[in-house]
């Protein structure tokens, strides 16, 4: 599986090309437009009723536009300015923020009514620059995330975790930072389709009941809508080009000659519209 | 960015000196200045989230922030907000149509400056202020 967070940080690597390539790959939006679906379900909010929610590394939009169709008012971070030049253009009705999370959030306390995240956790713990420390980073980001949520609320992170320790780390700072909560794995017998949520509560509701960590789902009533094949497919257009022309076909003739003019040959015959054309059949 | 969301913003500058004046961010220049630039968006108001939100917001900051940018607001909030429809629509256009989109938000702490372009505040901070 490849790991974009191991080949730039996240301002660079999600450029204009590559912030483009994400926004219009129907398959990766319908992937987010899934984790962010199953995100709002594990935020357990009330229904029909709006909220304030915070959508921490909002990219291009993807997300916000699920909460938009669900009423929700939201504000929307990241630290892609190509990808929040997209979800500018898409007119999506959230506020957005370029921000750095790992440099702490500045949201009055009780400010929010949940938080999702998508596919963003993976980056906060790499060091890409003399100055990031993965876990300073994370406990300020988890610290200041609690403060601005309201008491009982519940912040989601999908996240691609690289190993356990990852994991370990990443929930260890989260409760130092006074959330409860766990880890819930969906389809955890298909390598492919499983996906983590982080699933955090901050504090208990007033006069509420404990919190219970939900269900991960695990494939036995219908699997996920976006289906996962064993193998990538190749798109056959977008294969290996051969490198050399054909033998005998008009390139290899003209490549031949150009050959044969650089190296100086005399009487190299001159191109022309009948070069390499086959000759009508004489009798 | 609303004013629903700058109202809940304070800066976050690791040793920004002096926590009483965080909050709020102010503008740089009065409304109607060049530096300034505001859009209306229209929106579906929903009474019951206005109501819900009411006790979140700070109403003296709000009410400061919009004499910056010069948005008509209501001088206070009435006893019973639910029952006042016209209280409610001014409230809804205040802090859920009015679009900041260019402008420069400060700190009056330490008068880190944010600026905001195509309404996308840069919240980004210096190396020596995380």
């Amino acid at each position: 599986m490849s790991r974009p967070e191991h080949i730039a940080p996240p301002e660079l690597f999600y450029g204009e090309a590559e912030a483009e390539k994400y926004t219009r790959n129907t398959r990766i939006a319908a992937i987010q437009a899934e984790m962010t679906l199953r995100a709002v379900e594990l935020l357990n909010l009330a229904e029909d009723t709006p909220h304030y929610l915070l959508d921490i590394g909002c990219g291009s939009g993807l997300s916000g536009e699920i909460l938009d169709e669900d009423g929700h008012v939201w504000a929307g971070l990241d630290i892609a300015p190509a990808m929040l030049d997209i979800a500018a253009g898409k007119d999506v009705e959230g506020d957005l923020f370029l921000h750095d999370i790992g440099q702490g959030m500045g949201f009055r306390p009780g400010t929010f009514d949940g938080a999702i995240s998508i596919s963003v956790l993976q980056w906060l713990c790499n060091a890409d620059k003399t100055e990031n420390r993965p876990r300073y980073r994370l406990q300020r980001f988890f610290s200041t995330l609690f403060m601005a949520l309201q008491r009982g609320a519940r912040a989601v992170f999908q996240f691609y975790p690289e190993n356990d320790a990852q994991v370990e780390m990443i929930m260890g700072i989260a409760m130092k930072c006074g959330f409860t909560g766990g880890l819930v794995v969906d389809y955890p017998n298909s390598k492919k389709a499983r996906k983590f949520y982080l699933c955090l509560f901050a504090g208990q509701a007033a006069g509420g009941h404990k919190q219970e960590l939900p269900q991960g789902l695990d494939g036995a009533d219908g699997a996920a809508s976006v289906a996962y094949t064993q193998t990538r497919i190749q798109n056959p257009s977008r294969g290996k080009k051969p490198r050399k022309p054909a033998k005998n076909s008009v390139e290899w003739i003209l490549h031949k000659k150009e050959l044969a003019r650089k190296r100086g040959k005399e009487g190299v015959p001159l191109d022309s519209r009948y070069t390499g054309r086959k000759r009508k059949p004489k009798f | 960015m609303r004013l629903i969301t700058h109202n809940m913003l304070k800066c976050h500058v690791k040793n920004c000196s002096d926590p009483d004046k965080q909050f709020p961010l102010r503008f740089k220049g009065t409304a109607g200045a060049e530096e300034v630039k505001l859009e209306q968006i229209e929106a579906e108001r929903n009474d019951e989230f206005l109501v819900r939100m009411l006790p979140r917001l700070e109403w003296g900051a709000l009410a400061i922030t919009a004499g910056e940018l010069n948005i008509p607001l209501p001088d206070k909030v009435p006893s019973d907000p639910a029952a006042d429809d016209g209280f409610l629509q001014a409230l809804h256009t205040a802090i859920l149509e009015m679009h900041v989109l260019e402008g420069t938000m400060f700190c009056n702490g330490c008068g880190h400056e944010y600026k905001i372009t195509k309404g996308i505040p840069n919240m980004l901070l210096g190396e020596h202020e995380i």
